[in-house]
């Protein structure tokens, strides 16, 4: 593997990495705050990258078009999704056991990929990145690394320092945190959890939707999209430790690193790398890398 | 009684109806075994499909494309197999609890997946026929045929009334009761000097094996396997059935994985749902959110309610 090979790989297992935190750092922040375990987080990637396919006609009629009005359109849309949906569903499951939450968010799953079939169909679909995007700026002779790619890299630390701004420095951060250890304790301080909850999980199907849109160009847009990112993540939240966003961090950064570059070196055992990481973090420290606290 | 209709189903259902039945009966072979993990050990575990599929792959690679593999080899491996992926996942797995268990069964199903998805191996999605049902001869003597349907029916219905008995004899045995007091309180069991760790295991092979055995019998039911059969839609499909029957009941898996089945076969009814039945699973879902919130304690639960009525 020469140096530009290797450049290239590693910008891309940073690029996957971070995709995968924004994903994984919802999930696990509803489930550190709220104590939700929930499927139907893919079902939110899966349905923001429908969004960037979706809605790019009807924003280019009523908006003028380009790229960013329609993430912007799909950002304001999932944080309504995620509004309505915790109100009129996940706020019933917090008192339920994890069985029961597995179950009826799997049930949603499936409510979700049949309403995407029914409305949008089975097919394939790609979606165009902006054209000031499109272009790759060269690292050799003959190898170049699309700008796209950077691009998403460049989104995804700016909403990973965004949230660190919000979780460790403002009112609303402090009282995530005071939610995330002791719930019963928030709400004997007199602070509207009900809100605190419907915030947290909008902001988490936002980043899981916002993840989907942007992605929807490189991995173009397909039917079971969302389960697959579903269970990666669950590692990615293993890995790091349930309901830490440090962990998950570094756990995203890790399994996009050694996805990439088992992809690279053993194709033949590629799918498996990702879950022979897990085992062996597991033989180590069983609660993950970064315990929660 | 339940027992006697079934084994005399044959003689006057339609064939349709028969097949319906002995799919009916291995899925609640399968229901039973994950029955045994969340109802009375208190473990949700989200990968059972795993070791249903794993055994349904060894037994479709063993069989030979020409002729027809011995059953006593056939079966013994495959149950193995399974049995073998458990006590590798469960041995990492059970280190912890709660969600970390479930979302690492999970994982570790699909990896088993892509095993059998992505490598040569398996066939990729297209999966691997079966063409001959494995031989039951020993030395020349064959004690059945089970090519023939109606003794592959009773096999199944064997394999039903043995797996239920056999479980039935294990929770009232003093490893049984120990498993229940571990999902009532393991700190308390393991002061009473029991390691848990070593039960829970256990009752994951074992569970693990017997969902070996309904995978076994769906491989030779279908003559074909493909990778879906490992998908986490298997084992979302057969949590469901447990909790769909009613938790804590053995019997509550069976009629779990009958009320599934006949869910399935009413949402994919064209003439009730016309062009609607394309699209059954949006049914399904509605129905397991529906279910689940106001029912969690499933059929038997719903039961008993009534009765206690009256």
């Amino acid at each position: 593997m020469d140096l530009a090979t290797f450049l290239i790989q590693c910008l891309n297992a940073v690029q996957y990495g971070l995709l995968l935190f924004l994903v994984a750092s919802g999930l696990t922040l509803i489930f550190g705050i709220m104590g939700v375990i929930n499927l139907a987080h893919g079902s939110f990637y899966m349905i923001g990258a429908y969004m960037a396919y979706g809605l790019a006609p009807w924003v280019g009629s009523g908006l003028g078009g380009g790229f960013f009005a329609t993430l912007a359109a799909g950002i304001v849309l999932s944080v309504l999704l995620g509004y309505l949906l915790e109100w009129l569903f996940f706020s019933y499951l917090y008192e339920r056991e994890h069985l029961q939450q597995v179950l009826m968010t799997y049930g949603l799953i499936l409510v979700f990929e049949e309403l995407r079939s029914i409305l949008v169909g089975d097919d394939v679909h790609g979606v165009q990145p902006p054209s000031w995007l499109a272009g790759s700026i060269p690292l050799s002779e003959v190898m170049s690394y699309p700008v796209y790619r950077l691009f998403i890299s460049a989104v995804c630390i700016g909403v990973a320092v965004g949230m660190w701004f919000v979780i460790t420095r403002t009112r609303l951060g402090m009282r995530v945190r005071a939610g995330a250890s002791n719930r019963e304790m928030v709400r004997a301080m007199g602070i509207d959890i009900r809100l605190l909850y419907r915030i947290v999980f909008a902001a988490g199907v936002a980043l899981a939707a916002l993840a989907g849109m942007i992605a929807a160009p490189v991995s173009s847009v397909y039917p079971g999209m969302g389960g697959q990112v579903l269970i990666i993540c669950f590692v990615v939240v293993v890995i790091g430790g349930i309901g830490s966003i440090r962990g998950a961090l570094v756990a995203a950064l890790l399994v996009g690193v050694v996805d990439t570059f088992g992809k690279v070196l053993f194709p033949a055992a590629a799918g498996l790398l990702v879950y022979l990481l897990m085992a062996a973090v597991l033989l180590w420290k069983p609660e993950g890398l970064f315990k929660a606290s | 009684m339940v027992l006697l209709l079934l084994a005399a189903f044959p003689a006057f259902g339609a064939k349709y109806y028969v097949d319906l039945a002995v799919k009916i009966m291995i899925l609640a072979i399968f229901a039973m075994s994950l029955e045994l993990l969340v109802g009375q050990t208190g473990l949700v575990s989200f990968g059972h499909a795993a070791f249903f599929g794993i055994a349904a792959y060894v037994a479709a690679l063993l069989s030979p494309k020409t002729e027809a593999a011995s059953l006593w080899l056939v079966l013994p491996a495959a149950i193995a197999a399974s049995a073998a992926y458990a006590a590798a996942v469960g041995s990492l797995s059970l280190r912890t609890r709660g969600v970390s268990f479930i979302m690492i069964t999970l994982a570790f199903a699909q990896m088993a997946y892509y095993v059998f998805h992505d490598t040569p191996l398996g066939g990729g999605s297209d999966g691997i026929y079966l063409y001959f049902r494995p031989d039951a001869s020993i030395a020349g003597w064959q004690p059945f045929d089970l090519d023939s349907g109606r003794t592959f029916y009773y096999a199944v219905l064997v394999c039903l009334a043995a797996s239920f008995g056999g479980l039935s004899l294990l929770l009232r045995s003093r490893f049984g009761h120990a498993l229940a007091g571990i999902r009532v309180n393991e700190q308390r069991m393991r002061a009473a000097g029991f390691p848990t760790y070593a039960y829970k295991l256990a009752a994951f092979v074992i569970a693990a094996s017997l969902a070996g055995l309904a995978g076994f019998l769906h491989a030779l039911k279908d003559g074909y396997v493909n990778p879906e059969i490992l998908s986490w839609h298997q084992s979302g499909a057969v949590l469901l059935m447990v909790i769909l029957g009613g938790l804590g009941h053995l019997r509550g898996a069976i009629l779990g994985a009958f009320a599934f089945t006949m869910l399935q076969e009413l949402f994919q009814w064209q003439a009730v749902f016309g062009k609607f039945a394309k699209h059954w699973q949006l049914m399904l879902g509605l129905t397991i959110i529906v279910f689940v919130a106001a029912a969690p304690r499933g059929l038997i639960g719903i039961a008993d309610r009534m009765r206690r009525k009256h």
